[in-house]
């Protein structure tokens, strides 16, 4: 009986804000860092892997999943939050095929996640997802490739680079400094802004990296570590590079 | 009216069915294909009620590729094979059951075996050399029985295919114009020639 009156979670301030979304936002923030660049014809999804602990497997539950053969995710936030968000995703991404015959566009499948948010942030006795995703993929009819993210609030936009989760904010104003269309025209190109943006944060290198690049028509490609690191090398190299002209040229 | 037929060799499967999609006395289509690729290495041939059957398939096909989806490898011949039969049986038993037979194909990647099975609408399920369903499957067996080997080539699998739509040109009532044949092995699901009767 008072399941029914139970009063919902989420009510509004009196200043306008909806705390238990911005509380969500927060855990967010408190997840490992995950980035995402799209280039003119590759999307890079480069996540922080935290530490195993000694006695752990070093499990390959990624922060990287598929949610359809053209579609991949990655998220910042409560992992196991993470989980329900992905089975709905998956579950959708048949059940539309089953109907329209189409393959979901990477918009529509953000959506759905999207619409799915918000419903929790307007439920009895539900609190909001503490997850946000970053969608990439490219749509069956088209070339262009696509990211999007969602936050816990339910609001989805589309970006050319992006990261979620911790230090994201420093992150994405390393890629705005250095995205340009330039850099992101080839394959290579994606890829090493996307390990650099994300060096910014994770400083220990190639074992705390899981990089994937997506590409139109071919299977999920994940980086191995021998490849992120001879990535991180040529950034390390440059980075020194940078550091000693900047000595010779400040006398 | 529908038939459809299965050999099973050392390291293939091979599936051919007839191409008519009749209602009644009246033929609406006669290059409608029948056979559905569930996942890389599992072939599905529907007979029975044409509009059971593409329900029946596609939902089967959007859940065993959910499988791989969530847990990253494909659904295994035998796994979907009993999917699938268990599909069919709570059909029958339900209030409106499909009217669908099925011979799976099937190359199993782990054990490097290929596998036939026969499922029927009513959920009884058999792994056979070879096998066919519908009326023809009375002209056929006899046939297959007569010349079938497991050691048996695709060519000489091929050839004993074609003296069943021979002696079904010959005896059967149904006149079935032409027959698409499918082959499943280690590499995938593959297009062969259509036979014309």
């Amino acid at each position: 009986m008072t399941g029914r009156y139970d009063r919902a979670i989420t009510v509004f301030s009196p200043d306008g804000h909806l705390f238990q979304v911005e509380y969500a936002q927060e855990a967010v923030k408190q997840g490992t860092c995950a980035v995402a660049v799209r280039g003119a014809d590759t999307i890079v999804l480069a996540v922080e892997k935290k530490a195993v602990a000694k006695l752990q497997e070093e499990r390959t539950v990624r922060k990287i999943v598929q949610l359809d053969k053209h579609v991949v995710m990655a998220f910042a936030g409560l992992h196991a939050d993470a989980r329900v968000l992905i089975s709905r995703a998956r579950v959708e991404c048949q059940s539309h095929q089953l109907t329209v015959e189409d393959p979901v566009t990477v918009e529509y499948i953000t959506r759905y996640l999207s619409q799915i948010k918000q419903q929790y942030t307007q439920s009895n006795g539900r609190r909001p997802f503490g997850v946000s995703c970053l969608l990439a993929g490219f749509d069956n009819d088209s070339d262009i490739p696509r990211i999007y993210q969602t936050d816990p609030a339910g609001n989805y936009f589309e970006w050319k680079a992006n990261a979620i989760g911790r230090s994201a904010k420093t992150v994405h104003e390393f890629l705005e400094k250095n995205y340009s269309d330039d850099i992101v025209a080839e394959r290579k190109g994606v890829i090493k802004l996307a390990i650099k943006a994300l060096f910014e944060v994770v400083q220990s290198g190639a074992k705390n990296m899981d990089v994937a690049v997506i590409r139109k028509g071919t299977n999920l490609e994940m980086l191995s570590q021998d490849e992120i690191s001879s990535y991180i090398k040529i950034i390390e190299k440059e980075r020194e590079e940078e550091a000693q002209r900047k000595k010779g040229g400040g006398r | 009216m529908d038939f459809s037929i299965g050999i099973k060799g050392q390291d293939y499967v091979i599936l051919a069915e007839d191409m008519n999609a009749a209602h009644s006395i009246i033929l609406n289509q006669q290059d409608h294909t029948k056979m559905l690729d569930l996942n890389d290495h599992l072939l599905l041939a529907r007979t029975g009620e044409l509009g059971d059957g593409v329900q029946c398939a596609e939902y089967l096909q959007k859940n065993i590729q959910l499988y791989q989806l969530r847990n990253g490898y494909e659904m295994r011949s035998n796994a979907a094979a009993n999917y699938i039969r268990k599909y069919l049986a709570d059909s029958i038993r339900s209030q409106e059951p499909m009217n669908v037979n099925i011979l799976l194909a099937a190359y199993d990647t782990i054990s490097k075996e290929p596998q036939l099975y026969y499922i029927d609408y009513m959920g009884s399920m058999a792994t056979v050399p070879f096998a066919a369903h519908g009326h023809g499957a009375l002209f056929s067996l006899g046939i297959i029985d007569r010349y079938y080997s497991r050691s048996m080539s695709r060519d000489e699998a091929l050839s004993v295919l074609k003296k069943c739509i021979v002696e079904l040109k010959k005896r059967f009532i149904v006149n079935y114009t032409s027959f698409n044949v499918q082959v499943v092995d280690s590499q995938g699901i593959h297009q062969l020639d259509r036979i014309v009767a």
